[in-house]
């Protein structure tokens, strides 16, 4: 049973393809028969009421649900046209490849260039020079828009900085292993609503350069920071759509329903 | 709203009565608690500091201790606990690691969570002939240093185990979280972020279990430590005297000690652990400040 209503994919691979995606925690069944096209190069946002799967398929882009031994997945998630769940993938390559940003801005306790280094230095097959270390750390600050203002405190420890620095922070930390999608599950949450508002931006400003799923329980944000919008309820998907579209004229009673705040 | 009035009523006024009592009560008792602590570092001092001269500590003992130094059991003592040390940081560690950091809640980990548990409520003395029946015979270390040590790591390891643990479980998940994200083995993760970030914890496991090595008695006597003994050990295969073993001796076994002899005893082995403790108060202090998150 079909319960998508895909919206159209250009030419070429989708960002994130799923297809026939069950999801079990133990005997509970959080994810029943996902199939979702997320875009290339677009911000994606996924909203629904708490429970009804949007984290779990979030997790499940990049298999960090395995981390739980009571998890069974079947059906076929592919990144860019790669299966991520075939017996020869790693979940060490497939991490590297899709990024994650979390709710509370995670910080590593270590120095702010140490922290934006991290990833290349797990997968770094032998030293990097320090004027090459040096070349990524700016790269990615640029990126984050936090260059300007951390340049002169590399060494400070992360967690010396504000929340909403943290948080580009921890996004600026993904982007030297060169992923492809960044998963953002409730990026802005902790944030304040001015830090809201310039994470938001830098949402956008990533837009193009990288694949973005943003779980949100905030439908304002959905609505003003995302080009595609899915509507998950009770472990599936009912619509995804254009997020003007959705907002303005859903296809679903059930979309309708949540977006006027009449349950959730 | 006239009659309106703060002051408190008769219960109140009963109540806090009661609490002040009871605030008197507990401090009481918690200084009663002092007292002997204060008591024995006391006595030690008055009775012990005559004896402690720099001959005390540098001359081999003479005439079943009655006279001469300590010089041997000082430095057995030494050998003895690093030796414990040695065996039980490394293994105490690894265990401590992998219940904290791979182990499934299964039976297989409950079932070692309660061995734990139990190896540290064994008495020492039964630690002792473990000790004597799988060191110094199956293993055929015979009575050594090796064998006493071994025997004091195994009393001690319940102690390393825990304490590193617990400062393993105490570095915050969402550290372990964001390693994982960015594509980190486990290994990785516990190298890079966790071990550093528990340096504390691991420190004070490691000085609690040097403490209890310095101080243990039985499980050394039967293993590797020995009544008397004029030159320095010569390996881990060699007998060795022991602090701990010699004061029992010169205050019960021996006669015609002078007084101050057991008193120069027992400080010096108070004040090794006195300040091995102190070293482990400043290292902590000094590993918390520098922790942030």
């Amino acid at each position: 049973m079909r319960t998508s209503t895909t919206a159209p994919t250009p030419a070429g691979h989708a960002a994130i393809t799923a297809r026939g995606l069950n999801l079990w925690y133990g005997d509970f069944q959080a994810l029943h028969d996902v199939d979702l096209d997320i875009r290339q190069g677009l911000v994606t946002s996924m909203i629904g009421p708490s429970g009804c799967g949007k984290s779990t398929f979030l997790r499940s882009c990049n298999r960090i649900n395995e981390r739980l031994d009571y998890v069974r997945t079947t059906g076929t998630i592919q990144v860019l046209g790669h299966d991520i769940y075939a017996p020869e993938a790693s979940r060490i390559q497939v991490r590297r490849h899709v990024g994650m940003v979390f709710q509370r801005p995670n910080p590593l306790p270590l120095s702010i260039r140490d922290n934006v280094l991290f990833g290349t230095r797990l997968h770094g097959t032998g030293r990097r020079s320090r004027r090459d270390e040096d070349e990524l750390v700016e790269d990615a600050l640029r990126q984050v828009l936090l260059w300007d203002r951390v340049k002169d405190r590399l060494s400070r420890k992360a967690t010396s900085l504000s929340l909403e620095e943290q948080q580009k922070l921890c996004i600026a930390r993904l982007l030297p292993t060169k992923p492809s999608v960044l998963l953002m599950d409730e990026p802005c949450s902790a944030l304040d609503p001015e830090a809201t508002s310039a994470v938001e931006e830098l949402i956008w400003e990533l837009r193009g350069r990288y694949s973005i799923l943003i779980v949100t329980h905030n439908m304002a944000q959905a609505r003003r920071a995302s080009d595609e919008c899915v509507f998950m309820l009770m472990g599936k998907v009912i619509e995804h759509a254009a997020t003007e579209q959705m907002f303005v004229s859903p296809a679903r009673r059930e979309t309708a329903d949540y977006i006027e705040g009449r349950f959730g | 709203m006239t009659d309106l009035t703060f002051s408190p009523s008769r219960t109140e006024q009963r109540a806090l009565t009661n609490q002040r009592l009871l605030r008197l009560g507990f401090l009481a008792v918690t200084l009663l608690l002092l007292i002997p602590a204060g008591a024995i570092l006391a006595v030690l001092v008055i009775e012990g500091a005559p004896g402690m001269t720099w001959e005390f500590l540098t001359e081999m003992p003479r005439d079943g201790g009655a006279a001469g130094g300590i010089a041997t059991a000082l430095v057995g003592t030494v050998w003895l606990t690093a030796t414990a040390l040695a065996v039980a940081l490394p293994l105490g560690v690894a265990a401590a690691i992998y219940l904290s950091e791979y182990a499934r809640d299964n039976w297989l980990t409950r079932t070692i969570n309660i061995a734990i548990v139990n190896l540290a409520g064994v008495p020492s003395i039964v630690h002792a002939l473990f000790g004597v029946g799988a060191f110094v015979y199956f293993m055929q270390f015979g009575k050594s240093i090796l064998a006493a040590g071994c025997t004091l790591a195994v009393m001690t390891l319940p102690v390393v185990i825990v304490s590193t643990r617990e400062s393993l479980q105490a570095v915050p998940h969402s550290f372990r979280e964001a390693c994982w994200n960015m594509g980190a083995t486990r290994w990785q993760t516990i190298w890079r972020i966790v071990l550093p970030n528990s340096g504390s914890g691991i420190l004070t496991g490691l000085i609690l279990c040097v403490c209890r090595a310095v101080g243990e008695t039985a499980p050394i006597m039967f293993t590797g430590a020995v009544f008397l003994r004029q030159v320095f050990p010569n390996g881990l295969f060699d007998k060795s005297m022991a602090l701990s073993l010699h004061l029992f001796n010169v205050s019960t076994q021996v006669t015609d000690v002078p007084r101050e002899i057991p008193f120069a005893v027992a400080l010096t082995l108070i004040l090794v652990v006195l300040s091995m403790n102190g070293v482990a108060i400043y290292f902590r202090m000094k590993l918390r400040g520098r922790k942030k998150w």
